[in-house]
């Protein structure tokens, strides 16, 4: 408690110079991101361009070769409440497709407690679909149980990669307005998705990443700064101004 | 009359195997195998390990040969072996220059071409080999018992404890990681567990067919269960009933053990996926 009153006013995450490569080749260089309390952050950036790379430093699933990564004010190999943070991973799942595990079943991974369990649920408006499995649901029913999973460890960070990925476009606009209301509950988001479009219209910061950091703006001026041209090239410049709804 | 009579024959007939001191130590390895195969393969399967148990198996006849050839407990020298090779089995997992898949085919055959090769050297092993490959229900000694009977409990123990974090990994590795699981360790805790299962079940399934305990009661289990709790008890429930099943059968019709274990968790898959899905 003492600590968590230490760090409050400091960014959530706080990256400083990141490098990192696979062997030769450079995948990021010289990034510095802050993310703070109660933002909604979208990190946009064409396939191959570091983007989930960058999550999973934050995350500390890979080790920067240069720079400092800090979570809630502390470096991260000083970090231990990792509860604060929660992660839905572009692949949310690697069991057996059929294997049989309920919904509860997979909300109850990450909660200390069965009411933490049906609150979460009942905060994806799942908490009726307790004792169904898993591989029964729909794309978009699914992706809300892993949220529902995420929010179980009553997380103040929550980052998704790709989420809406396979899932059909009814069930796409339900999912931002779940993330929409978490947002306004206070939990601060990081979304990374490759679809500008969403993007540009969902959030309220956008990062973006093509090895290095492009722009770090909001929705408007990212429009405004035709970043979408310096980010993807001038070809595709027709398809995000056909689409966009900023 | 008549009815009670004939029941009351079979009834004696069927008690009639416990008589037999090796039957009885047979009963009690097969529970016990019974029991943690199906409970280690869960995890294996839902995570697409199935061909792990396999592999295992096959060192673990290597481990036996070591065994034979410096005339130590067999099931000693394939215990470590298999620990050894399942720890190794994990490295290769994170390797990128080769696929996990491919690493394990190659693991198996060099663990039964070892333990063909040890076995060649050493012409002069006076034992029924045959056993060691199928399962026998005469092989069971009472220093077996005494590794398999405490090992058996601290794998289930061990599964107690560390079931939620088990289950966390197997369903998103990366998001057990991120969550301050202990993912390395819990890794190579897996592996060594399997090891484990593998080398107690040698005795009674043989080494080529110890996988398929692994595997073939939990793929039963999973077509019927509505829950991985449920999967897991209805598979330990399938396996007990091929291995005592089996045992009788081993006992009455003169046949290999493993071999008739095996086929019966077969049967008993079959008629539970035509009664599913039909």
């Amino acid at each position: 408690m003492h600590n968590e009153l230490e760090h409050k006013d400091h960014p959530l995450v706080c990256l400083h110079e990141i490098s990192f490569g696979y062997g030769e080749q450079a995948v990021l260089e010289d990034i510095d991101l802050h993310v703070e309390k109660g933002e909604y952050l979208g990190l946009l950036g064409p396939n191959g361009s570091g983007k989930s790379t960058l999550l999973k430093i934050i995350l500390g699933l890979l080790t920067p070769e240069k720079g400092k990564v800090e979570l809630f004010g502390k470096p991260i190999n000083k970090f231990s409440n990792w509860h604060k943070i929660g992660y839905i991973p572009q692949k949310a799942t690697q069991i057996e497709s059929r294997f049989p595990i309920t919904v509860k079943e997979v909300v109850s991974i990450n909660a200390r407690s069965q009411t933490k369990v049906a609150e979460a649920l009942e905060k994806v408006d799942m908490l009726s679909f307790s004792n169904n499995l898993v591989h029964e649901l729909s794309g978009g029913q699914q992706q809300r149980v892993f949220i529902a999973k995420a929010l179980a460890g009553d997380p103040q960070l929550l980052l998704l990669d790709e989420p809406t990925v396979g899932i059909d476009a009814n069930s796409q606009k339900d999912f931002y307005s779940l993330l929409d209301t978490l947002h306004k509950s206070g939990l601060t988001i990081v979304l990374v998705s490759h679809d500008t479009e969403d993007i540009v219209r969902e959030v309220n910061r956008i990062v973006c990443v093509n090895k290095r950091l492009v722009c770090h703006v909001t929705p408007k001026e990212f429009v405004a700064g035709n970043y979408y041209d310096k980010l993807y090239g001038e070809d595709r410049k027709t398809i995000i101004h056909r689409h966009s709804h900023a | 009359m008549e009815k009670t009579e004939k029941l009351s024959f079979i009834v004696t007939h069927m008690l009639e195997i416990f008589t037999y001191s090796f039957m009885v130590r047979a009963f009690i390895a097969g529970i016990v195998i019974g029991c943690i195969a199906p409970l280690i393969g869960t995890f294996l399967v839902a995570r697409r390990f199935s061909l792990i148990a396999d592999t295992l198996g096959h060192i673990s006849l290597a481990g036996i040969a070591i065994g034979l050839l410096l005339n130590i407990n067999p099931i000693i020298t394939a215990l470590i072996a298999s620990i050894l090779v399942a720890i190794l089995v994990d490295r290769i997992r994170h390797n990128k220059y080769i696929s996990g898949e491919t690493a394990l085919a190659m693991l198996l055959s060099g663990g039964l071409a070892l333990a063909i090769v040890l076995i060649g050297l050493a012409r002069g092993f006076n034992v029924d080999l045959f056993s060691y490959l199928f399962g026998s229900i005469t092989t069971v000694t009472d220093t077996d018992l005494l590794f398999i009977i405490p090992l058996g409990i601290l794998v289930v123990i061990t599964v107690a404890v560390f079931y939620k974090q088990f289950l966390s990994i197997a369903f998103d590795e990366e998001g057990a990681q991120v969550s301050g699981v202990k993912v390395n360790f819990l890794n190579i805790l897996l592996m060594v567990l399997t090891a484990v299962a593998v080398s107690l079940s040698i005795r009674i399934i043989g080494s080529l067919l110890i996988g398929a305990l692994l595997v073939i009661p939990v793929t039963t289990a999973s077509q019927v269960a509505r829950s991985f709790k449920q999967s897991l008890i209805l598979s330990i429930f399938f396996s007990l009933i091929s291995v005592i099943a089996g045992l009788f059968a081993s006992f009455y019709l003169n046949l290999p053990a493993g071999g008739a274990i095996v086929l019966i968790s077969l049967i008993i898959f079959s008629f539970v996926y035509l009664v599913k899905n039909t």
